[in-house]
């Protein structure tokens, strides 16, 4: 369904509507981005036992304006080796994207504007969720091209583990977008919250069984180089990551950059799979309750991505691509085609659900005999050290590596 | 049809839109070529990949702009810039001279061939018998709900025929790079390493055996399991660096 705001031409009314959504999207998300670091502060140091932010202003609130005012006045350094032009572009690959994603995200419901229908949410595009995953494709620039620019060997190596890792967890990332989009018959994501609208039983993180949810939510927090997936700026092996040689304004953005997308992908999660800013509402200031409920049920995942962060220790660059490749993404296919099944009927879901133990047999007992045949073939250790991950099983004549 | 009766058929937004997104792909296009760092070669692809996914959005093709973003500039040129970047980029390459002798007459001459074919082709439809489209499709259903159906009824076997085609690319790569039979080519990897020097623009040094794990380590996930170009071109960074 086209977006009805544009439903009776292009006006002058319809064009300030559109402006006014724009320019308070934008401003929403740069105060929340600033709430938000203060909270993530404020909470893992509540979790740490200790107090955390508590001079600029009450609670502290004021702090990361603080911390922004210093990062806008320190010196903006430009390292000799540097690709100039690339490394300036850099973070502006970051940002944008961050920006552009939460364009798409239905934050309330509809309402009327003089006379004209609004959905409040920035833009309503046919494509909507695939907006979601060619901007965060294009993220991944941001980061690649950080780290080679900066001409050093740390954020080189910074930036080709972000890039593998968000590529890699994209895969499973879209299939449970798919899983989703099944159940909506929509890639609208207004299509989708209304999909979910009646009863709380019919979000999707129940009508699809729980593990889309929880794939999605492990997916996102690798697309986001959060912990526990955050090998990419690991300080104890990489001084920083692939933003090791930023400074100043430049590594403000990236700062941004970072929470905007965790606040976007949590409100990503509400609308997927929480129906958005579905909720019991009152009577009066009708528009206002959904508008609390999409805020409440961001919020809580906020709280939850802090958690996991404070919580978890930070994967090896091993165990994270066996996570990926060989748990996240077979599972997500195998879930996929249950729920395409069950859509189907029901003796064609269970012929899937049958298919899918007999192909996870299968795929176990594959991986197995891989791991013995790579236990067979003998390698030097430093090799398998320095590479990171046991090295690909290959029966080689000589039987030395690397 | 002339140039000027398409634009007067369309309103001034997209006309406007058309322009703009025409000027970047074109620029785009000629930094791919004119550019001497390949990286920013790279870039300046992007460029044009966006600007024909804003045309497609200008003809009501959502799903494909969407697709064009995600699958030209999410995997394939991030590929070519992980392969320009862990080979390391060779600066002091001759761009200007020629490889192969007469090299540029003959690029004139088909570069002209194929202009003028395309030329022919759009002003004609004795292809394929259609017109050529120019608005969205008629009929009910979203552009992506249409392009689904006709996909997976009308198109079945060319769909499926390309997937199979796709799966045979990635074995193949996977067998390619491996190369079991071969043996080791241990004599010669120092060699390789300081030639495709893996570091940034411009650097080397201590450091670099580490890079080379870490492409070698980018370059196993991508032969084991990514898809058919990572496969490929992967599977040779890691046949380099080792």
């Amino acid at each position: 369904m086209p977006d009805p705001l544009f439903a009776h031409g292009v006006g002058l009314a319809v064009v300030v509507i559109v402006l006014v959504k724009v320019v308070v999207a934008f401003t929403v998300l740069l105060v929340s981005t600033m709430l938000m670091v203060w909270f993530e502060r404020k909470v893992i140091s509540d979790m740490q036992n200790r107090i955390g932010p508590n001079r600029a202003g009450p609670f502290g609130l004021l702090q990361s304006l603080a911390d922004g005012t210093k990062l806008f006045f320190k010196e903006d350094l430009l390292p000799e080796r540097a690709d100039r032009f690339v490394f300036r572009l850099a973070p502006l690959l970051a940002v944008v994207p961050a920006f552009l994603v939460f364009a798409v995200i239905p934050v309330g419901g509809i309402v009327t504007i003089a006379h004209h229908t609004v959905e409040l949410q920035v833009a309503d595009p046919p494509m909507g969720i695939l907006f979601l995953l060619a901007m965060s494709s294009v993220a991944v620039y941001g980061t690649m091209l950080a780290g080679w620019s900066s001409g050093s060997k740390y954020p080189l190596l910074g930036a080709v583990r972000a890039s593998a890792q968000m590529i890699s967890y994209e895969a499973a990332l879209g299939l449970t977008v798919v899983t989703v989009v099944l159940e909506a018959h929509s890639l609208s994501t207004r299509s989708i919250i209304a999909s979910q609208a009646q009863h709380f039983w019919q979000w999707n993180v129940i009508r699809l069984g729980f593990v889309p949810f929880a794939i999605f939510l492990i997916a996102s927090t690798a697309e986001m180089n959060r912990p526990p997936f955050d090998l990419a700026e690991g300080e104890s092996e990489l001084g920083g990551g692939f933003n090791t040689e930023y400074s100043s304004l430049r590594f403000a953005l990236f700062y941004l950059a970072e929470f905007m997308n965790t606040i976007t992908m949590s409100a990503l999660a509400v609308t997927l799979f929480f129906g958005g800013p579905d909720g019991p509402g009152f009577h009066f200031l009708r528009w206002l309750w959904p508008i609390l409920w999409f805020l409440g049920k961001t919020t809580a995942f906020c709280y939850v991505q802090v958690w996991i962060r404070a919580s978890l220790p930070r994967m090896r660059y091993d165990q994270l691509m066996d996570l990926g490749w060989k748990r996240l993404i077979p599972l997500a296919l195998g879930w996929l085609l249950v729920v395409a099944g069950v859509n189907l009927s029901a003796a064609w879901g269970f012929a899937i659900i049958g298919g899918g133990v007999l192909a996870a047999g299968l795929l176990y007992q594959s991986l197995s005999v891989g791991r013995r045949r790579r236990e067979t073939v003998t390698q030097p250790p430093a090799a398998r050290a320095l590479a990171g991950v046991p090295l690909r099983p290959v029966a080689r004549p000589g039987g030395t590596g690397g | 049809m002339s140039a000027p009766a398409v634009l007067a058929a369309a309103t001034i937004p997209d006309a406007v839109t058309f322009a703009l997104a025409a000027v970047i792909c074109v620029v785009g296009a000629l930094g791919v070529v004119l550019m001497r760092n390949p990286v920013h070669s790279a870039l300046a692809l992007v460029m044009t990949l966006f600007g024909v996914a804003v045309l497609f959005v200008e003809q009501d093709a959502q799903f494909l702009a969407a697709v064009q973003v995600i699958v030209y500039t999410g995997a394939i040129v991030v590929l070519f810039l992980f392969v320009i970047m862990l080979l390391g980029v060779d600066r002091r390459e001759r761009v200007l001279a020629d490889t192969f002798r007469g090299q540029r007459v003959v690029a004139l001459v088909l570069g002209l061939m194929v202009l003028a074919e395309v030329v022919l082709l759009a002003r004609t439809r004795w292809t394929t018998g259609a017109h050529s489209v120019a608005g969205p499709l008629d009929g009910p259903g979203s552009n992506v709900a249409k392009l689904g159906r006709s996909i997976f009824t009308t198109y079945l076997i060319p769909f499926e025929v390309t997937s199979a085609l796709l799966v045979v690319a990635v074995v193949g790569a996977v067998v390619l790079a491996r190369r079991p039979g071969l043996g080791e080519p241990s004599g010669e990897a120092p060699d390789e390493a300081d030639g495709a020097s893996p570091v940034g623009p411009g650097a080397s040094g201590p450091g670099a055996e580490a890079a080379d794990a870490e492409a070698a380590d980018a370059a196993g996930a991508g032969t084991a399991e990514s898809t058919a170009g990572a496969g490929a071109a992967a599977g040779a960074g890691a046949a380099v660096t080792r």
